[in-house]
């Protein structure tokens, strides 16, 4: 029997957790000497006040959709995924070769394919992490933040020295040309009457990562391969005693995860830069492990997380706009909901066990 | 290439060597009694910012020091609290306190001085200065070893001897005291140490500890003696560089030196020249930065001799009851 509710693990564990990181970063607004109920207000003001602040919420969003899924199906698979970062790096050179080198006739097209090329890309850089710990058990932790630098290094030389436009100073790519571009928010609710703000960047990808959130909902509760991935992140002797492989199912789960950390691309690069610039992701892939833990690894945590990270983006963003409160601020609070609802689970944990533990027994 | 650029080039790669080296024998300690930690990064960089921040209002580098390996050791505590205490994910942890300093550094440097998230530059009192070896003016006119023993061995800050010490003195406290042995047996089997009657969890904060110090020390060279004051970032992967090192030394104190110097090179040649031809070859700069992560990754993918980790790393210890 288990020691709790399944509400409170999935409930009452995350939002102790987050309520705590909330408590300590009041008391680092404080600390420096701000007021933190006024830095709240202007952050929801700034970020959900208007269709303006919404659609930069939404786009965040996007992002970490993305992301916090790649976290959350590798975390199912049993593997910490820190690589996303630089999957969505490789995601972005992949939507930009394939935006650049091929004239579309219609967006819609240029998104399936770039998508396509982002998720191949992405892939391709989780396969070798993948394959080495699946087939000789280097740690993917180590062996993804690696690759993490390598994609630094690898889209630094490509944008300066081969996708730099001739005479351009400035290490990015060309504009994509008019035809790939992506109808934002606006532009998709305009015609059915809905007045949305036209300079945020909210795109027709938070749609497609909707879809993602679907897509890996069915995955991992709805069909064989999905019971096999969480067989495996259950138990590695278990999985493998039930005929299951270990290898095939790490790489499965890996690539997924790079594919998905991969096409965060079609949002950030196609749908609001239009075109590849350096340090594109803004350390959005990292963002995916606080949104991933905050989501409890459930598509639809992960999807309500997104938002959330969302708003604190934004918020965090107007806030260094309005006040003296740098935007690290959020860096902070990312901090400590991962260090809360991650790293110190068990502190939240332990304590509720017992009192639970301790109803029950006064019930019988 | 002449005589005095390679001596340069070498004189900068002990500089550039220097803090990687503690922080992979941070590493070396926390990982050798089974606590994985990818928070060297941010345990460095927190101690940049205090040594940095304190030695400008103090104008004293040594009070600098002491701060700086302070707020290590108090990451380095929540680091042992998280995954000793709490058992929680160490990996977790390690990215949690590394994005906690990367953001309560520029934070704290806002508020304090209001320059961007960085801190008066370091004048005078504020920063290590060069510490002349010996003989060093009066040997520097022998011909060959006057210049290595004056330009290349002498005249760096007393820190960079301190890192290079910290080697052998590594390798007798972990291969040759008791206390080492008890440390490595924690991290290959914390059950048999229990069984000896040796507190686990008291040994593992140990390890932190001495972690947090080193790091803390690391921090502090960045910060006060390779460069006059903190900015924004300026770890810049060092710590995931150390961790690199760390594990293409396996674990050990003398290789992890020559690893870090290896790595001091690359970054060293990097920063000399960008491009550099080699017969009608051109190897860009970018394969220079990427070099240290791709050796890693081959070593631990096992085709040079395999790396393997101590056995209990990463797992949190339960007693049996």
């Amino acid at each position: 029997m288990d020691k709790m509710p399944k509400w409170a693990d999935v409930v009452l564990i995350p939002l102790i957790s987050l309520l705590l990181a909330a408590i300590l970063s009041a008391l680092v607004i404080l600390g420096i000497g701000e007021d933190p109920v006024a830095a709240v207000k202007l952050m929801v003001d700034g970020a959900l006040g208007s269709t303006y602040g919404w659609g930069y919420t939404l786009y965040y969003a996007t992002n970490f959709m993305f992301t916090g899924l790649a976290v959350a199906i590798a975390a199912h698979a049993g593997l910490f995924n820190i690589g996303g970062e630089g999957q969505a790096m490789l995601g972005g050179l992949g939507v930009a070769l394939v935006c650049l080198l091929i004239p579309w006739p219609h967006w819609t097209l240029a998104l399936v394919f770039a998508a396509l090329g982002a998720g191949l890309f992405g892939a391709a850089w989780a396969a070798i992490p993948a394959y080495l710990q699946a087939k000789r058990g280097s740690h993917i932790v180590i062996t993804t933040i690696m690759f993490n630098f390598i994609a630094a290094a690898v889209l630094n030389y490509v944008l300066v020295n081969l996708l730099r436009p001739e005479g351009s100073m400035d290490p990015a790519t060309e504009r994509f040309p008019e035809a790939v571009h992506l109808p934002s928010l606006h532009e998709l609710l305009a015609p059915i009457g809905i007045e949305f703000s036209k300079s945020a960047p909210a795109n027709v990808s938070l749609l497609v990562a909707v879809g993602a959130c679907l897509f890996v909902w069915l995955l991992i509760w709805r069909t064989p391969l999905g019971f096999e991935i969480r067989s495996l992140g259950k138990s590695e002797p278990g999985a493998r005693y039930a005929g299951i492989s270990s290898v095939r199912t790490i790489m499965i789960a890996m690539l997924i995860s790079g594919a998905l950390a991969g096409m965060m691309a079609v949002n950030n690069v196609m749908g609001e830069a239009e075109r590849l610039v350096l340090n594109a992701t803004e350390g959005a892939g990292f963002i995916g492990i606080a949104v991933a833990l905050m989501g409890r690894n459930h598509p639809f945590g992960v999807f309500l997380a997104a938002i959330l990270f969302g708003f604190l983006y934004q918020g965090g963003a107007e806030l260094a706009l309005w006040t003296s409160i740098p935007r690290e601020l959020i860096v902070v609070i990312q901090a400590l909901v991962i260090l809360f609802t991650g790293a110190l689970d068990n502190m939240v944990r332990m304590p509720l066990e017992r009192i639970f533990l301790a109803m029950r027994k006064g019930q019988n | 290439m002449d005589f005095l650029t390679i001596i340069q080039l070498l004189d900068s790669t002990v500089r550039l060597a220097t803090p990687l080296l503690l922080a992979c024998l941070a590493g070396l300690f926390s990982e050798r009694a089974g606590i994985f930690d990818i928070g060297l990064e941010g345990k460095m960089l927190m101690a940049a910012f205090f040594s940095a921040a304190v030695a400008a209002v103090t104008g004293n580098v040594w009070l600098g020091l002491l701060a700086g390996i302070g707020s290590s050791l108090l990451l380095a505590a929540l680091h042992g609290v998280a995954s000793i205490t709490f058992r929680g994910n160490q990996l977790i942890s390690g990215v949690a306190i590394n994005f906690l300093a990367a953001g309560m550094t520029v934070l704290i440097a806002q508020d304090w001085f209001q320059q961007g998230g960085r801190t008066p530059s370091l004048i005078g009192g504020g920063r290590f200065t060069p510490f002349d070896l010996p003989f060093a003016e009066s040997l520097s006119g022998v011909p060959v070893l006057g210049p290595v023993y004056s330009e290349l061995l002498s005249g760096h800050s007393i820190l960079v001897y301190i890192a290079f010490l910290a080697v052998p003195a590594t390798w007798w406290v972990l291969f040759r005291t008791r206390f080492g042995l008890r440390l490595r047996a924690v991290g290959e089997n914390p059950a048999a140490v229990d069984t000896a009657g040796v507190s686990v969890v008291g040994l593992r904060y140990a390890a932190v500890l001495i972690c947090g110090l080193l790091c803390g020390i690391a921090g502090a060279y960045l910060a006060t003696a390779l460069q006059a004051g903190f900015v924004k970032d300026m770890t810049a992967g060092r710590g995931f560089i150390a961790l690199a090192a760390l594990i293409f030394a396996k674990w050990r104190p003398w290789h992890a030196m020559g690893a870090c110097l290896l790595f001091g090179l690359l970054q060293a040649i990097a920063l000399r020249f960008q491009n550099i031809e080699l017969g009608g070859i051109t190897i860009p700069v970018q394969a220079m930065d990427a070099l240290p992560y791709v050796l890693t990754v081959v070593i631990l993918a096992g085709f040079v001799g395999k790396a393997i980790p101590p056995r209990a790393g990463g797992e949190p210890y339960v007693k049996e009851r």
